[in-house]
């Protein structure tokens, strides 16, 4: 059942501050018995809502004092949705063992997106990130067991494989080859820009928190591997933020963020199994919805035109948290080999001098990926299962 | 203070738990299917020992010891005493121990908040008890202030073994300080710090009488003789909530027993 946009308008954003400091700060979900899926969908949210405010301050710096009010008050809503959101990850969850669940994120829900994506150029970029993303989770599985004596598969929960992609060494790459080839606005798909906006959000949330935990790191090839791959994760903020048309207006753009964000929780309230979580998930639909009901005002009113020549008047079908092991397997055995060139992809024989020069300076002194990696295949357990005649 | 009903379930109850392998035996299989044509099955850490070696031969130290203030009458006397660089090994040990029992004193606050949740029952455990016992880890940071203070050091300052006292308690924080960690979790925690603490002790003790400390390490004794009774109280603790939770008497003895002097 699709979810009608035109007459759904929420909680109206004046009756939305209705938070405490208890409940934005509340018990977070369990580390252990939670379905991996219920991670996931935390860790998106946040994403989705940190990428509304970044885009609310941006829009509100040029703005007339009216909308920066308008603004300003769906904000603050925002805001402590995302703090309620993000405070869900629990305290025993170490910032690597997140991390497996910020890979864990990039790989189904990018898998899902690109599945369904009707534009095959779009659709080709999301599989290209995502090979990317699946190497990422190897790495840093590696690391989990190498530096803390962890099994990744304890979070990942057998949904995801843990296996090389294209290999992180390869993935730094000339700026020019980060661009993409945008969307055209008006004859775009609707899912094409909820799906980049979604796109957009995790990879920008993922490369935030790598920079943030990167220097909490003592051990010397842990903080370069969330270097390394904090610069990667760069990489895909700007392939996927040049999908969209930079002809949208910013008020667009806003009705955009705004239906990216009720189509992600309405998602999320589907799938989610746990009663708590899912009740979060409606309550925060609800307020989405009320932010939506606010854009399309501003947009009428500023731009007197219909928000639904911009956004579609019913949502496109949710999106599905569910393992896609099949699709990605079959990804990696096509596509692992494929190198950007401008905005296009070729394979690697092709791949233009300018990456492989930056490439080869960045990799100078080895490849902390390669290091952390080397000999390393999952096993139920972490790799101390080995017969002792494995272990050197 | 509004009180929240009790939760029902026990960390040990059986339940959702679907960290194992064999919570998603099909999932598994799968993964292993996928996983089994990765190469490399031999175990090769050498990219993180190296890494480890090299920057560990051209790493400067975490931080170092503070130059002298204005060392005046006793505490200048004390430290000429000391023999030269030595003396800031000593300072940078009673620092650690300082930050330590700093800690501690948090470290024990933190579990009695958890009592009010817990059941008791029958055992030598008790609020008074948890009480004194943070009292006197308060006593046993002034005491290593005094010492500090006294051999002319900057007992405000945190000197490089107090910084690595605080990363290594920072799980101890963690787990007494979460909502979610049982009485008995905690008590774990304790145990793991007052193990430290009373090696601890005992090695300022023996630094002292090195140093020709006599007085400090008197002082120091009287502390550890305190520290010892934390250890076994904490022993037995432990034993008799776990006693109540297996429903079974604990055959070994000797856990709750002081070490041997």
């Amino acid at each position: 059942m699709s979810l009608d946009l035109t007459s759904e308008r929420g909680v109206a954003v004046e009756a939305q501050q209705q938070f405490d400091w208890k409940d934005l700060a509340g018990l977070p979900y369990s580390k252990l018995d939670a379905d991996a899926f219920s991670r996931v969908r935390v860790i998106l949210m946040n994403g989705v809502e940190s990428e509304a405010l970044r885009f609310s301050h941006l829009l509100a710096r040029a703005s007339d004092p009216g909308l920066r009010r308008t603004l300003a008050l769906v904000r603050r809503a925002e805001q402590h949705q995302q703090t309620l959101v993000n405070w869900l990850n629990p305290a025993d969850q170490s910032p690597l063992e997140t991390t497996i669940g910020y890979e864990q994120v990039a790989i189904e829900v990018t898998a899902h997106l690109a599945k369904h994506e009707p534009d095959p150029y779009l659709a080709q970029v999301y599989r290209f990130g995502l090979l990317e993303d699946f190497d990422h989770l190897y790495r840093y599985a590696a690391l989990l067991d190498r530096l803390e004596g962890k099994d990744a598969n304890n979070l990942l929960q057998g949904y995801t494989d843990v296996r090389p992609g294209r290999p992180t060494r390869d993935h730094h790459r000339h700026p020019d080859e980060d661009l993409a080839r945008p969307y055209d606005r008006r004859s775009a798909h609707p899912l094409s820009k909820l799906n980049a906006l979604t796109l957009v959000a995790g990879e920008y949330q993922t490369h935030d928190f790598y920079m943030h935990v990167g220097p909490l790191y003592a051990d010397p090839i842990a903080r370069q591997l969330y270097a390394e791959i904090a610069s990667v994760e760069e990489q895909h903020v700007t392939q996927y933020e040049s999908l969209a048309d930079p002809a949208e207006t910013w008020l667009e753009r806003w009705l955009l963020h705004e239906a990216t964000e009720v189509w992600n929780y309405w998602s999320c309230a589907q799938d989610e199994t746990d009663t708590r979580l899912k009740a979060i998930f409606e309550r925060f639909l609800d307020y989405e919805l009320g932010h939506l009901a606010a854009a399309r005002e501003a947009f009428e009113r500023l731009e007197a035109r219909d928000p639904f020549l911009v956004i579609p008047r019913a949502l496109p079908d949710p999106i599905k948290f569910e393992g896609h092991r099949d699709f990605v397997r079959e990804t990696l055995a096509r596509e692992e080999d494929l190198r950007r060139d401008g905005t296009g992809f070729v394979p690697s024989a092709r791949e233009p001098e300018r990456s492989r020069a930056l490439r080869s300076r960045l990799n100078a002194q080895g490849s902390p990926s390669e290091a952390v990696a080397r000999g390393w295949a999952w096993r139920p357990g972490t790799e101390l299962v080995a017969e002792p005649a494995a272990l050197h | 203070m509004a009180r929240t009903p009790k939760h029902p379930s026990d960390p040990t109850d059986l339940g959702r738990n679907r960290t194992g392998t064999r919570s998603a035996p099909l999932r598994t299989k799968e993964m292993l299917e996928n996983t089994a044509a990765v190469p490399g099955a031999m175990v090769d850490t050498s990219g993180l020992a190296m890494a480890r070696v090299e920057l560990s031969e051209a790493a400067p130290p975490v931080g170092t010891m503070p130059p002298p203030g204005s060392v005046k009458g006793m505490a200048k006397a004390a430290l000429e005493a000391l023999q030269g660089e030595k003396a800031t090994v000593f300072l940078d040990k009673l620092g650690e121990r300082l930050a330590f029992e700093r800690t501690g004193v948090r470290l024990y606050e933190a579990v009695l908040a958890k009592m009010p949740a817990a059941h008791l029952g029958k055992g030598s455990l008790s609020p008074d008890r948890v009480r004194r016992f943070r009292d006197e880890e308060q006593a046993h940071f002034r005491t290593v202030r005094e010492a500090i203070e006294k051999l002319g050091g900057d007992p405000t300052a945190l000197t490089p073994s107090a910084d690595l006292a605080g990363v290594q308690a920072t799980g101890l924080v963690s787990v007494v300080t979460d909502p979610r960690t049982t009485l008995t979790q905690c008590l774990d925690a304790l145990l793991t710090a007052e193990l430290a603490d009373n090696d601890g002790w005992k090695l300022l003790i023996a630094m002292a009488e090195a140093m020709g400390q006599e007085d400090l390490a008197s002082r120091f004794s009287r502390a550890l003789a305190e520290e010892d009774q934390h250890l076994v109280s904490i022993r037995r603790w432990i034993a008799e909530r776990l006693e109540g939770q297996l429903g079974a008497k604990l055959p070994a003895p000797e856990f709750g027993v002081p070490p041997p002097a």
